[in-house]
């Protein structure tokens, strides 16, 4: 028996998106395969890792722990809406190439959706708070250390800002 | 080069921009594969029934071994062959009779989408003898229990070499000591999982294999010859890896070659892409030893004989042969010189998922038997920890110094250059060593237990064979390069621009490099091993190099001038002092004569334009086109080294171990970006912090994997990373290759278990003799102690 469908209507990166989904079929899946945005990864499938992690009406959230149908009307961006509509980096993209805070760049956008949102709700944060700031996501490549600059240094390029 | 220039691949990875595997468009909407995996670490299969199977809607097909012909029926490859390797096993890409761990591949089956392949993957019913389980190298030697019923003792190898008599100088030597040690299982676990997309294309004949691989070319052959394709009618293209560490060399897996045969079979592009319990249990773990140590030495501490056995546990399977421990049993004599050396290893077999390299490959094992001796040896002498160090060290004016032993390449264990007492005494300044006494005592007197250790290491990277690099200037005057060797993160694409955009003289935004793509190289080895700078670095060299010769004989007789009067600045070829110049990108449309133009630049190589009409228009020994290919293929591996050392605080009640101060000193020959190599010491001591302190594989005995999961098996968060890894660079060029660089990827991971143990006992005054250390485990020690 054919699964039944649900009707779907997404608000990803300020686009309207309407898709047909099983109940079952996760969010990440619908993001990367239904919608195309393949920038949100998934290591884990069970939410420990961070690297799927998108902003969800402007907080994180893990889309491999939520279900597509789950997110009806729900405001989504993914690493894909990070950078300005004219293409221009955000403060926190410019910080990690700056920094070197990535390397093989699958964790990546994980951390940009994670620092934008840590950033917004502490602008300045302490080197320690910088640490906590990402303190959830796994990254098998650098060593955090250049991500802790990172987010020091988009903390400073976002000040400068405004 | 030496320059910290800024990653030119990192625009794409931070708008989302990557192409990992499962990102990749294969033209029309691909079937995804799920595999049903053995649930017992030893059994028989009676029978498996797939009758349920294509019943379940979206479901194209299920293939068991019974499915496979020709060379897909017969094992997967032993890639490494060794003599030593006398009783080498593969399994084959779908089980055939017989499962050895939990895990292993049974059955595949390819549907609409994911989902329903593990729908239907639940339906297949399979029945099972179940055979009790090796598990751990204890059940291994004991051979109560045998994994394979033809490999007596579950040995698959037993290897030894000699320099001297060792045995002999130890029982002469003033002093002696045995040390019995052991380092746990751990794994890669990159966050991207393998994953394979196949594309059979019936027209032209073809099929193109998009694979998370450090090898294409070696998939590429695998495939060929599995599927009975030649191979010029196979492409791999290895797209953005996200991180290998060694698990993606292993090659090619089970699905590596069902994914294209279905995809030929069905006319549909295939796509299978791992989850992470499946990477737990059916991809490559490392680093699993139980160690024998015995030395002799003088009242100075200088070895005078040394003595070792290890035993290794290799899993179910040996496709990468005795790779681990030949490092392990060579790499660990480190830095000094041991006297007369014995080393002698079994690789066992045990039910549990196949061991191949991971970061460091054997050398983190090797190091910690070395350095746990020097500091046995300190302790027992009541001597400093570096003047037993620096009694052994092989002295500058030593190199090259030939061990007389056989290194993993099968040629001489030769060191090509280093200074280990400067990399001491930097090390010693960093950390500073003297003034720990005083830190101790600060420390003491706040009620806090304090400790420092230090570990030593050299590294053998760059083994050949080869590698290969084609560079080509366009008509547009920009650089493209290719060369064959994958890349998992590790800024390749800058650092071999920054090699082109060097030697050809053009900027560095001209330059563009392809790597891991059979269509633009085929010919290629892999990235592993810390060579992919010292060999597609040198490689890229050669063939800029190849190019910027054509490019001064094309403008010598262009511009009429002498070669040696030439020079190449910015994308323009010159006469020195004169101001006349020809900008590369002409020199590349007046390399390829035309009979037809196609645009303004190329009307200047037509046959009324251009070249004398009494020559021919392609010169002798010369090819159309500004371009150039060349191999870099040395005759052995160049030797990296480095010091680490580290402070680290216990908690008198909780045992809880923290890392005060991680200092690293490092000797990788020349940079060719700083940047980018303190990156890869900063992620390698974090690996190395995980082995030390977290990561270990917990199998119960029946041989199943109780933490395959990220929330379980306890991998380094920033939290567990100190908080400033301290760097300092020595660069001591390596005379074996044009650039006098040496590897620096593995680096970072090798000694840190060595140094942590080291600092532990430092601090607690109790010998650390197994890695990794927990606080249970350091409780316990604590607990015996008192009793």
């Amino acid at each position: 028996m054919s699964e039944a469908l649900h009707d779907v209507r997404l608000t990803v990166n300020g686009v309207v998106h309407e898709i047909r989904v099983p109940a079952r079929r996760l969010l990440s899946d619908a993001l990367r395969h239904d919608l195309g945005l393949t920038g949100t990864h998934v290591g884990c499938e069970h939410g420990v890792c961070g690297a799927c992690t998108i902003l969800v009406d402007g907080g994180t959230a893990r889309a491999c722990l939520m279900l597509a149908v789950a997110a009806r009307g729900c405001e989504i961006t993914t690493v894909e809406g990070l950078a300005d509509p004219d293409g221009a980096l955000s403060p926190v993209q410019r910080a990690f190439a700056e920094c070197h805070g990535l390397q093989c760049g699958f964790c990546t956008p994980g951390f940009l959706t994670t620092v934008t949102a840590g950033l917004r709700r502490d602008p300045s944060p302490t080197h320690d708070r910088a640490r906590d700031m990402i303190a959830g996501n796994l990254c098998r490549c650098t060593g955090y250390v250049n991500i802790v600059r990172a987010v020091e240094r988009a903390a400073s390029l976002q000040r400068d800002v405004s | 080069m030496g320059q910290p220039v800024q990653r030119v691949e990192d625009q794409r990875f931070l708008t989302g921009g990557g192409r990992y595997v499962d990102d990749i468009d294969p033209g029309s909407p691909a079937l995804h594969a799920a595999v049903l995996r053995s649930p017992h670490a030893h059994a028989r299969i009676l029978d498996i029934d797939v009758s349920g199977v294509l019943d379940v809607p979206g479901v194209h097909a299920v293939y068991t071994y019974d499915d496979l012909a020709g060379p897909m029926a017969e094992p997967l490859p032993v890639l490494i062959p060794h003599p030593a390797l006398t009783h080498g096993r593969t399994q084959y890409a779908l089980a055939r009779d017989e499962v050895n761990h939990v895990g292993e591949a049974i059955a595949f089956v390819v549907a609409e989408d994911r989902y329903l392949a593990e729908d239907a993957v639940d339906r297949i019913v399979v029945d099972y003898e179940v055979l009790p389980a090796v598990v751990g190298i204890d059940a291994a030697r004991s051979a109560e229990r045998l994994v394979h019923d033809d490999v007596p003792g579950n040995v698959g190898a037993r290897l030894e070499q000699t320099v001297g008599d060792a045995p002999a100088a130890i029982a002469a030597a003033p002093h002696r000591l045995e040390l019995d040690l052991e380092i746990e299982r751990s794994a890669c676990q990159p966050i991207e999982g393998r994953g394979t997309v196949a594309r059979w294309d019936p027209d032209a004949g073809r099929l193109v294999v998009w694979t998370a691989t450090q090898s294409s070319t070696g998939v590429r052959a695998a495939v060929a010859a599995k599927l009975g394709l030649d191979i010029g009618r196979v492409d791999v293209i290895t797209p953005d890896v996200g991180g290998g560490f060694g698990v993606k060399i292993v090659h090619p897996w089970p699905e590596e070659l069902l994914v294209p045969m279905a995809a030929r079979a069905l006319r549909r592009p295939v796509k299978f892409v791992e989850d992470r319990r499946e990477h737990f249990i059916s991809s490559a773990h490392e680093r699993g030893q139980v160690q024998h140590v015995e030395v002799g030495f003088d009242d100075d501490g200088r070895l005078l004989g040394l003595d070792v056995e290890f035993w290794h546990d290799h899993g179910a399977y040996t496709p990468y042969g005795l790779i681990v421990p030949i490092i392990t049993s060579t790499q660990l004599l480190g830095p000094y010189k041991p006297g007369a050396y014995r080393v002698a290893f079994e690789s066992l077999y045990t039910n549990t998922v196949i061991v191949t390299p991971y970061r460091g490959a054997g050398r983190p094992q090797g190091c910690f038997a070395m350095e746990r001796t020097m500091d046995a040896i300190a302790a027992y002498l009541g001597r400093d920890r570096t003047e037993v160090r620096a009694a052994n060290f092989i002295r500058p004016d030593e190199f090259p110094y030939d061990h007389g032993l056989v290194f993993q390449d099968g040629r001489a264990l030769e060191y090509d250059s280093g200074d280990y007492p400067a990399c001491l005494e930097k090390l010693r300044k960093l950390i500073d060593w003297d003034g720990f006494g005083s830190f101790r005592r600060e420390c003491a007197e706040q009620g806090r237990t304090v400790g420092i250790g230090l570990a030593c290491y050299v590294e053998g990277t760059g083994v050949g064979p080869y590698e290969g690099a084609h560079v080509r200037v366009d008509t547009t005057g920009k650089v493209q390069v290719a060369t064959g060797l994958t890349t998992q993160g590790q800024s390749h694409r800058t650092a071999f621009a920054q090699i082109v955009a060097d030697e050809l003289g053009v900027p560095f935004d001209d330059v563009e490099v392809v790597t891991g793509d059979t269509r633009r190289m085929p010919y290629a080895v892999g990235t592993f091993a810390s060579r992919a700078a010292v060999m597609s670095g040198s490689a890229v060299f050669k063939a800029a190099r190849r190019t910027k010769e054509k490019a001064l004989r094309l403008a010598a007789d262009a511009l009429e001038a002498d070669v040696e009067d030439l020079e190449i600045v910015d994308g323009k070829v010159g006469v020195r002092g004169t101001g006349l110049g020809i900008p590369l990108g002409t020199l590349s449309v007046l390399s390829n004569p035309l009979r037809y133009a196609f645009d303004e630049a190329s009307k200047a190589a037509t046959q009324f334009s251009v070249g004398d009409s009494n020559l021919p228009p392609v010169a002798e020994d010369e090819q159309p086109g500004l371009e150039g290919t060349d191999f870099y293929s040395p005759v052995h591996a160049t030797f990296a080294a480095g010091m680490h050392a580290a402070v680290v605080e216990t908690d008198p009640d909780t045992a809880e171990i923290r890392i005060l101060r991680y200092a690293v000193v490092h000797d990788c020959g020349n940079l060719i970006n700083p940047m980018v190599v303190e990156g890869q010491i900063h992620g390698g001591v974090a690996q190395g912090v995980g082995g030390a302190l977290y990561e270990r594989m917990a199998y119960d005995e029946s041989g199943q994997l109780l933490n395959a999961s990220f929330m379980d098996f306890l991998m380094p968060y920033v939290t567990e990373i100190p908080d400033a890894i301290e760097i300092d660079h020595l660069q001591t060029p390596s005379p074996l290759n044009p650039l006098g660089i040496k590897g620096a990827g593995e680096a970072g991971v090798i000694p840190v278990s060595a140094v942590i143990a080291a600092a532990v006992e430092d601090a607690e005054g109790i010998p650390i003799t197994a890695m990794p250390i927990s606080p249970s485990d350091l409780f316990t020690l604590r607990e015996e102690r008192r009793a």
